[in-house]
């Protein structure tokens, strides 16, 4: 259990630069997950954090101590791989205690730890098998404990539910969170998923581009997204394009008028939440009020999507939950959005400013 | 209807399949069980009917010095080239899967090419070779035992990266970065993971190397020197002159000495999951 700090980290493999300048703070037993699209540059961070990749720039220090120059051997860092990667000639006890073979932990200890940690992620009694006679759970589980039972100053999980499938992940996900929770160790997660990602992170960072677009909790990205990325990399949102006319004032590429909570004058973008939409009489007295015609209904169950062109560049999702006693607009209807001005986030459009 | 017809065309097709692969079986075996059973006739000269059985051909293996010493000159040799032979082999197959360095491709086809080259090219380049080696160094290199085993290391080479590179093919490298994330040094990994990983590649290699060692006779005929022989030669010099049983009686020990040799392997690794 320690603080993990990444300083200006930065990778670049000839020309292409896979990681810009990362600066991180991982907390005491924190559980932080890098979020982003392939590519990214989540991966190779945290492959720099275990030491398997050597930075271009920047330095990481762990438990205090700068352990940019060290060695994977001699880092203390727990990792699980994608693959589990366990080693295939060894049983899952011997899989277990290769990490406290290789500390030189006394042998009489050896045997109480792995049985520790077995149990800890409930195998007992599989120790003898080896790694082809268990599931794909199990596996993960052999790599978790693997990882755990040398005490690791942080824990680095590489996409580690990604192999399992979709009912045991959802089980997965909540196991490894408790166990996390229970032993108070640092954990840096990668993931491509945003489900799980904010299932089981206590902050999260969202890299696009091999830099960092994001850092906060769930409700951070959800509520501010710092930009127009994040704003549809995490959750839904309605993307309105065009420009702040004046302060509290934009004008969409389809000449709506809207008004709006701050923003900088210049080509801009608006993000909506489809949730913080309101349609029909629920949209008399808002902020924002504009008459549309319903195009599209798409019923999922718990809620109910309503697309409504309000003009004609601009059309916006509005999500509604489904009540029983909740009235669906039907293909056609002519209907009225509103939402409040302090329901959207404006950023500057960053792709208008980099493609002018 | 329609239904019978399928699978009286599918058992059609089966029988046919189960009859061509024993025909083809039959064809590869035909040969050993002659040779097997022509070495327990009892006359001289191999003819139909046998006139009767007897071990007498084994018993006159061991009275033949030319045999005994051919066997233990090529088990020698087999032994040193196939041990070299790993040694070069198995950190060239690692290489070769590993790393990306310029002339990787000519490498490779350069280790392998020995496979291609015919035995008797093979033999008289090395001849000439020797011949060249002696006159330049003034070492004894013509028909010595280690210039034979260079040759046949040559001849080894190939089988060692082949069946290092097959077993590496669905390797997880991973794992190393696992056992070194767990605080293994880069040797630890590599004998503690890389190495039992790949084992029945390097076993397999080990065997493939042997047999082609032991068993070759065109390239050692350039290589024995003045009174060496190895078992090959052993055999084919004895067939110049005579014809009895012996000859198939030396071939059923070779034959019995490979197979056990396959049949223990395969008890330790399962050499079908490499070759």
């Amino acid at each position: 259990m320690a603080r993990l700090e990444l300083h200006q980290l930065s990778k670049h493999f000839g020309s292409t630069v896979a990681v810009r300048e990362v600066s991180l703070d991982v907390g005491n037993g924190e559980f932080v997950v890098l979020l982003g699209p392939s590519g990214c540059g989540k991966t190779t961070t945290l492959r720099m954090i275990a030491g398997f990749v050597a930075p271009t720039g920047g330095t990481v220090r762990l438990a205090g101590q700068d352990v940019t120059a060290l060695p994977p051997w001699k880092r203390n860092a727990g990792m699980v791989f994608q693959s589990y990667a366990l080693f295939p000639h060894l049983t899952v006890e011997q899989n277990v205690a290769f990490g406290l073979e290789m500390r030189k932990v006394p042998t009489a200890e050896i045997a109480p730890r792995v049985a520790e940690a077995l149990r800890l992620v409930r195998l007992g009694g599989l120790g003898e098998r080896l790694p082809r006679q268990l599931s794909g759970g199990q596996q993960q589980r052999v790599a978790l404990a693997r990882a755990l039972v040398i005490r690791p100053d942080v824990l680095l999980l590489d996409e580690p539910l990604s192999n399992l499938d979709a009912k045991l992940r959802e089980t997965v996900r909540v196991e490894i969170r408790e166990l996390q929770r229970q032993l108070d160790i640092t954990t840096v997660m990668v993931t491509h998923d945003q489900e799980e990602a904010l299932i089981m992170a206590d902050r999260l960072v969202v890299m696009s581009d091999g830099a960092v677009r994001q850092v906060g909790t769930q409700r951070d990205l959800y509520e501010r997204p710092a930009d127009r990325f994040v704003a549809g990399f995490v959750g839904r949102s309605n993307l309105l394009t065009g420009r702040v006319v004046a302060p509290g004032r934009f004008q969409t590429a389809g000449g709506l008028t809207i008004a709006c909570a701050g923003g900088a004058p210049g080509p801009s973008v608006i993000a909506l939440r489809p949730e913080r939409l309101a349609m029909g009489p629920a949209a008399a007295g808002l902020d924002n009020r504009l008459p549309g015609t319903v195009e599209i209904v798409s019923y999922l169950g718990a809620s109910i999507d309503v697309h409504i062109r309000v003009s004609t560049a601009d059309r916006v999702v509005v999500s509604q939950p489904n009540r029983a006693d909740g009235r669906v607009p039907s293909e056609g209807d002519k209907i009225d959005v509103g939402w409040a001005a302090s329901a959207a986030v404006v950023f500057a459009d960053d792709a208008a400013a980099t493609s002018a | 209807m329609s239904a019978l017809i399928s699978i009286a065309r599918r058992r059609l097709g089966s029988w046919a399949f189960n009859g061509i692969a024993g025909a083809v079986l039959g064809f590869i075996l035909l040969p050993l069980v002659f040779v097997t059973w022509l070495a327990f006739f009892r006359q001289a000269i191999p003819s139909f009917p046998p006139e009767g059985y007897s071990l007498k051909w084994f018993f006159a293996i061991g009275d033949n010095k030319k045999f005994v010493e051919g066997f233990l000159l090529s088990m020698q040799v087999a032994v040193a080239a196939m041990l070299i032979g790993l040694a070069i082999g198995v950190p060239g197959a690692l290489c070769l899967a590993r790393y990306r360095f310029w002339g990787r491709e000519g490498l490779s086809s350069l280790l392998l090419l020995p496979l291609v080259v015919p035995g008797i090219v093979l033999g008289t380049s090395l001849y000439v070779f020797h011949v060249e080696a002696e006159i330049v160094t003034g070492l004894p290199v013509l028909g010595s035992v280690a210039a034979m085993v260079a040759g046949h290391i040559l001849i080894v080479i190939p089988w060692c990266v082949r069946m290092v590179t097959a077993s590496l093919a669905g390797f997880d490298r991973g794992i190393e970065e696992a056992a070194q994330s767990l605080g293994a040094t880069p040797l630890t990994t590599f004998f503690r993971i890389t190495l039992p990983v790949i084992r029945p590649g390097i076993v397999a290699a080990a065997l493939f190397g042997f047999v082609v060692s032991f068993g070759n006779l065109e390239m050692s005929l350039f290589l024995v020197g003045p009174g060496r022989t190895t078992l090959p030669i052993a055999i084919l010099q004895y067939l110049e002159w005579r014809i009895d049983p012996t000859i198939a009686a030396v071939s059923v020990l070779q034959i019995l000495l490979i197979g056990a040799a396959m049949v223990a392997t395969d008890r330790f690794v399962r050499i079908s999951r490499v070759v």
